[in-house]
């Protein structure tokens, strides 16, 4: 096991299996698909992603550097939270990029029983290490476990 | 809450003004922690610009969001603009892709401008992605404070017209407008706006804007690029052409990468001000030549079923054309059919701009010869028409790096498309 530390966007404690991303995800590419024809699987619809094309991101701990694209991209996180089909949890390489902040945080603001914990600031070594389906735990502090 | 308010930001958090405007301020300063924004700002633009222009049954949960907002009473401060909207009978479509348009996409399309209604749109043709045309009348003043969305239009009013804006997301934006204020971080400060790449264009000719601004995104991402050597071909005036240029390169900066504002030696605003001042100690370096360019092309996936079918259709303008572009591709696509013989565009094509742009087009000479060509102009968004599956499944052809990027379309330079769409046309 290994253990990295990061900072708390928004907390909670949650474990689930890691999907990676090494490249920027693109929000409105990747969920747009599957929020328009009712995917509860909220498959990735990016072709122009091969980490995550055709995965299943509901539920995943999802493990990237940032997001890119649309500046959509936050209302899409939204709604993918708000229709109980956003990720376990999004683990950042990087410094959180405003349009991911942007959906988090309306997420945590407006929603009522939608938890999803977000940490950033993980560095190049967390995304060096985690693969795909490795076991993930976070914590409130924005301690990552990975098993 | 570790940001510090003033007594009237502190009020609305602490709910005096009502419980739906302290949430909306909490989502602000929330959202503004998350960059370490030590206080907020007030917005100073007279008009807003959102993103979010569609009524896609996807988004339910943003429509429900704004039916708050209205039973609540409230209204955006600002009058604003919205991106372009999704459909138009102009733009070529067969039944089963209006069926899926109008029953499964955008069913939610007239409740969704009604809303923008109440909440406050300019006016019922303020839609567009290029909302700082003249034609439009939503252009800041250099120095104004923002809340603006759409990563071409932020772009753009931060680099050419020297406002001040983060790249904020749909929702985050009208929220800036309802209280008037917003976090004070990245590109609104001074040091957030220092760039940390250089870029020396040094091509043998002038470089297709959106495949420049594709490779300076991709390299950069959502950092600040200071170019050199553009100017050479752009000149050191902010004229129609030089603007129209860089509201596509602008685009695929932002599309392609992250990019929210870029400086270019001897044109934009602040670079002619403050100069190379605006570089920060460190800053990387990237050269582009002829063939970086070429790499660059060469690297977008093709991602159509059959890669040598023949296109069905083309789109121009995403980001929407300006006046100057209408008139000049009018000219070029004339005379590029003169050359081959033929009359009218073998290939269904459409050019697109902004309703008023389009206006002022339909009053000149131009409107009438670019129809006999056979080209189509419309208001649409093409990216929203490109995401109905069965419209993604054509083999679409455009010059924009953003449409490429978001959607199925695949990419020709300008002179490409040129040469495809006027090749043995009707003859």
């Amino acid at each position: 096991m290994k253990v990295f530390k990061g900072r708390t966007v928004t907390p909670g404690t949650i474990t689930a299996k890691a999907l990676v991303s090494h490249g920027g995800l693109n929000t409105l590419a990747s969920f747009q698909k599957a929020l328009q024809f009712g995917d509860k699987k909220a498959t990735c619809g990016d072709q122009n992603n091969p980490d995550l094309y055709g995965k299943q991101m509901a539920g995943a701990a999802l493990c990237l550097p940032q997001t890119i694209g649309s500046t959509t991209g936050g209302l899409v996180l939204y709604c993918a939270c708000a229709m109980k089909r956003q990720p376990a949890c999004m683990l950042f390489a990087n410094h959180i990029d405003s349009l991911a902040a942007s959906g988090a945080v309306l997420a945590e603001v407006w929603l009522d029983d939608i938890t999803m914990p977000v940490v950033d600031c993980l560095g190049d070594e967390f995304l060096n290490y985690v693969k795909d389906g490795m076991t993930i735990t976070i914590k409130d502090d924005g301690t990552v476990e990975v098993d | 809450m570790s940001m510090i308010l003033t007594p009237d930001q502190q009020a609305i958090l602490d709910g005096q003004k009502g419980e739906t405007l302290a949430k909306v301020m909490k989502t602000l300063v929330m959202f503004g922690e998350a960059f370490g924004a030590e206080k907020m700002v007030a917005v100073t633009s007279q008009y807003n610009h959102l993103v979010t222009s569609f009524g896609l049954k996807a988004l339910t949960p943003v429509y429900e969001l704004m039916e708050k907002l209205i039973a609540e009473g409230v209204k955006s401060g600002q009058k604003f603009s919205a991106d372009p909207r999704p459909i138009d009978p102009n733009v070529p479509s067969n039944i089963l892709q209006n069926f899926i348009f109008k029953k499964f996409m955008y069913s939610k399309q007239d409740y969704y401008e009604n809303q923008l209604e109440k909440l406050g749109l300019m006016d019922k043709d303020a839609f567009t992605c290029t909302c700082y045309m003249s034609e439009v009348g939503n252009k800041p003043k250099e120095g104004d404070i923002l809340s603006w969305s759409e990563s071409s239009a932020v772009v753009y009013a931060n680099s050419v017209l020297g406002a001040r804006c983060n790249r904020n997301s749909g929702i985050m934006d009208i929220m800036g407008s309802i209280v008037g204020y917003v976090p004070y971080f990245g590109l609104l400060t001074d040091e957030g706006r220092k760039a940390t790449w250089i870029v020396r264009v040094n091509t043998s000719q002038k470089p297709e804007a959106q495949l420049l601004g594709s490779a300076i995104g991709m390299k950069v991402m959502e950092d600040v690029p200071y170019v050199f050597g553009l100017d050479q071909w752009l000149g050191d005036t902010l004229d129609e052409k030089a603007c129209t240029y860089l509201k596509d390169f602008g685009a695929a900066t932002a599309s392609n990468g992250a990019v929210g504002l870029y400086h270019i030696a001897n044109l934009t605003p602040e670079a002619k001000k403050h100069g190379e001042a605006l570089i920060a100690e460190g800053a990387k370096e990237y050269i582009i030549d002829d063939a970086e360019l070429e790499r660059v092309k060469a690297s977008y996936p093709v991602v159509w079923k059959d890669k040598n079918a023949k296109p069905k259709l083309c789109f121009m303008g995403c980001p929407h054309m300006s006046l100057e572009q209408l008139k000049s591709w009018t000219d070029r696509v004339e005379q590029a059919l003169r050359e081959s013989g033929a009359q009218r565009v073998s290939i269904p094509t459409v050019f697109t701009a902004a309703p008023g742009v389009l206006k002022e087009f339909e009053k000149t000479s131009y409107a009438k010869r670019l129809k006999d060509t056979g080209v189509i102009t419309s208001y649409i968004c093409p990216l929203m028409y490109m995401n109905n599956p069965l419209c993604a499944k054509m083999p679409v052809i455009t010059s924009s790096n953003k449409l490429r990027t978001y959607t199925t379309a695949k990419y020709y330079t300008d002179d490409e498309i040129l040469k495809e769409i006027t090749k043995g046309g009707a003859k």
